[in-house]
């Protein structure tokens, strides 16, 4: 039956997250940014909101909570519409947490869930991307090679987020002799693992507070049991956590996006020229309406393919067509944000210009959150 | 809870008119293009006694319904329209508009009219011969800033007196000669009140002082009639006029932006078929031509016409969100002028730009008439141009997200 209003819990979670945005994590996203450090208190507040754990089970410390792809789009949304870096912080224990709630065996969850579900922010990394104009997640070039009963990785990440402060970091890999999608296996490896070296950190154009780093693999040697839903009965669906990473990706380019032009727009209201506000001219007016337009339909598109992964359908297309979609409509919005601000806008007292930053790098962004 | 699956039972309906518009509208879509002016009479009765069949269906149910059989989910009227719209415009969008009913003439009825008028006025489209209502808004000097018109309307006694032209009037021919239909006159009573003395008044068919003056030949839908009608002296039973003849400062236009409220998501599916009878034609084309399309693959790895389909197959995809979002909030009561502009001025660009792209990938080809693309790109058109222009619906948008009026964003 088709509906587009959020149920009752999802709009108090909503009205929730957008408060804690709105009051803790936009105050802070400025300092963040230029002192490339995630504030501490924020990110402690934002564990109480239970956004990491609430669905781990309770026999691991959780609270059993109905995972929803649509509930964690519209948080996703909502933390990004505050601070895009801070967002992805402190939702990075998902990269770990998720895919072993989901496709981990029995010893993997009981291994890795418990961490996440205790009362203080744990960081969670996982490494997806690569450093290569045209990588593709069904072409990874980090290689798997069996090796008796484990594996020997070798390979380059890059834009790790948290690899330092994780204790361990989910590698994706191709396995040797496969191709395609059902290629990829997860790993998880120890931060200090033989063979793995994590670099410096990344010095990126945007999303500077969030602490990424390059990850080499040469000759890692790691065992079967590492092996992410390698245990019998199980099985990694690497399409399908991709499809709710680009979920979360396209979620955050919402939030981005409408933070942008919610301030393009209070600011044209504001700021006069020829003794009326901006606002009031056409070439003002049209802009902000055609973000607002836009910012609409990219949730639309994030909801719908949402919705699939909620019914349990393969929504790899819609996911996939809805994250880039938005990937380019959130670079418009934003870079228009800048245009609607003129000089001002160019001026790092503004926000509009960090979020340009950030919102260049969704066409690039793959797996750095998930719902 | 946040779900886009229709009811088995509009499923069911919209497979129905699925068929239709493959079997019936679609062989015919060209000819009627080529014909311009030439009357699809076969097509309008048979669609005159479907329409009528299902209603007479639909009535049946709602009786039933009445004895209480079970809870049943709320209807999703507007919604089922759009759904339904689009499959009939992705047979034919000038077919589509030419169908007989109610119309615009009859939306305005149900907008803006008492439920005595809706009675009168709206009883004849269930039953005897095809019937046409229609709309005439436009005037040769105003378009857009429809708050301009010319055309008078004057007490005299127990009548109205209409003076003045309209033209770009949907079947109107039809409407008011052709069938005992009716057209809906937008006429102001008073031109110093501005937009608030601005009214409605039913005019019968052939209603003497009232001629159908030129028919226009038009880029697409050309199988749909658009009409210049003048009226001189053109006299109207009091109780014709919509609504209420008092002329209050504020909200005497609401009438009017009401009725766009509900007509505007339908412009938008309308786009919506068009666009996707192209997109359709495309796809098969591509698989003709051993063009896959990679979902999923890096955005850097994708050939050029990959990345335009799937730029066309999004943006269509958006489009549609949109308006069923317009048409479903009209369903559940709510506000919908703002989603129903975005859904408008979104359907109407992006389809625009969908077909003129589908005429582009395919090369020279199908720039010749032989095959419908060419056609599609000149029928998607029209949906970013009536029913208030991309323009003006970006300028509605505006002035609801900024608060201003429409002397503060002009």
């Amino acid at each position: 039956m088709v509906s587009f209003e959020l149920s009752e819990e999802q709009r108090m979670i909503r009205d929730t997250v957008a408060a804690f945005a709105r009051e803790e994590i936009r105050p802070a996203a400025r300092p963040a940014d230029e002192t490339a450090t995630i504030p501490e208190a924020v990110v402690a507040k934002s564990w109480e909101l239970g956004l990491v754990g609430g669905p781990i089970p309770s026999e691991f410390g959780g609270l059993d909570d109905q995972r929803s792809a649509v509930t964690g789009a519209v948080v996703a949304e909502e933390l990004a519409f505050g601070d895009l870096a801070i967002a992805l912080h402190v939702l990075a224990p998902r990269l770990i947490a998720y895919p072993v709630l989901e496709m981990g065996g029995e010893e993997q969850r009981k291994r890795y869930l418990p961490p996440f579900a205790g009362d203080r922010f744990v960081p969670g990394a996982a490494a997806i991307m690569e450093p290569r104009y045209d990588f593709d997640l069904g072409d990874m070039s980090t290689v798997a090679r069996r090796n008796g009963s484990g594996y020997v990785l070798d390979g380059h990440k890059c834009c790790v987020p948290l690899a330092r402060e994780s204790r361990d970091v989910l590698v994706y890999a191709a396995v040797e002799g496969e191709s395609g999608l059902n290629s990829v296996a997860g790993f998880m490896i120890a931060r200090d693992a033989p063979g793995a070296t994590i670099s410096e950190r990344e010095k990126n154009m945007g999303l500077k507070a969030l602490a990424t780093y390059e990850l080499a693999l040469k000759d890692c040697r790691i065992g079967a049991e590492a092996r992410l839903g390698g245990a019998p009965g199980t099985k990694l669906n690497f399409s399908r956590l991709m499809s709710e990473a680009r979920v979360a990706m396209g979620a955050m380019g919402v939030g981005v996006a409408r933070a942008a032009y919610e301030y393009a727009r209070d600011y044209a209201k504001e700021r006069k020229a020829f003794g009326a506000p901006i606002a009031a001219r056409q070439a003002i007016a049209f802009m902000l309406a055609d973000m607002a337009i836009e910012v609409d339909a990219s949730r639309l598109l994030v909801w719908q393919a949402a919705v699939m992964l909620d019914k349990g359908d393969d929504a790899l297309k819609q996911s996939y067509l809805a994250k880039n979609y938005i990937a380019a409509a959130a670079l418009k919005i934003t870079d228009n944000a800048v245009q609607v601000l003129g000089g001002h806008g160019y001026i790092r007292e503004h926000p509009v210009e960090m979020w340009l930053r950030n919102a260049r790098g969704f066409s690039s962004f793959e797996g750095l959150a998930t719902v | 809870m946040i779900d886009f699956e229709l009811s088995p039972e509009l499923c069911q309906r919209r497979d129905a008119f699925r068929s239709v518009a493959r079997d019936v509208i679609r062989p015919i879509s060209r000819e009627y293009d080529e014909r311009e002016h030439e009357r699809p009479v076969k097509f309008w009765e048979l669609m005159w006694a479907a329409s009528r069949q299902a209603e007479s269906r639909a009535a049946g149910t709602a009786r039933g319904g009445e004895k209480g059989e079970g809870e049943k989910a709320p209807e999703l009227r507007n919604l089922a329209t759009i759904v339904l719209t689009e499959e009939l415009c992705w047979g034919d969008a000038g077919l589509f508009l030419s169908i007989p009913n109610p119309g615009l003439g009859g939306a305005a009825v149900a907008a803006a009219g008492t439920p005595e008028q809706k009675e009168r006025f709206l009883k004849r489209f269930k039953e005897g011969a095809p019937k046409w209502g229609a709309m005439a808004i436009t005037e040769p000097g105003c378009g857009s800033d429809s708050a301009a018109v010319t055309t008078t309307a004057v007490r005299d006694g127990d009548c109205w007196v209409i003076n003045g032209t309209k033209i770009f009037c949907t079947a109107g021919e039809m409407a008011v000669e052709k069938s005992e239909g009716f057209v809906v006159v937008w006429a102001t009573l008073d031109k110093s009140a501005g937009r608030a003395g601005i009214k409605p008044f039913v005019v019968e068919h052939h209603t003497p002082g009232m001629s159908v003056v030129r028919v226009e030949n038009k880029l697409g839908i050309r199988a749909s009639d658009t009409a210049a009608i003048v009226f001189e002296d053109c006299r109207v039973p009091l109780d014709h006029i919509l609504g209420s003849p008092e002329i209050r400062r504020e909200g005497g236009f609401k009438d009017v932006m009401a009725t766009f409220d509900a007509t505007r998501p339908i412009v938008a599916a309308m786009a919506i078929g068009v666009g996707r009878a192209a997109l359709e034609f495309v796809r098969d084309f591509l698989t003709e031509q051993k063009v896959t399309i990679r979902y999923g693959l890096s955005p850097r790895r994708l050939s050029a016409v990959e990345r335009d389909f799937m730029e066309m197959e999004v943006q269509l995809e958006a489009a549609r969100l949109l308006a069923w979002r317009a048409a479903w909030m009209m369903d559940v009561g709510q506000r919908n002028s703002l989603e129903a502009s975005m859904a408008k001025a979104k359907a109407g660009l992006a389809v625009t730009q969908i077909t003129q792209k589908a005429v582009e990938l395919m090369g020279p080809l199908v720039y010749s008439r032989r095959f419908l693309i060419e056609k599609w790109m000149r029928d998607a058109k029209i949906n970013d141009i009536f029913e208030g222009t991309q323009q003006i619906n970006l300028l509605i948008i505006a002035r609801r997200i900024l608060g201003y009026s429409s002397k503060e964003l002009t």
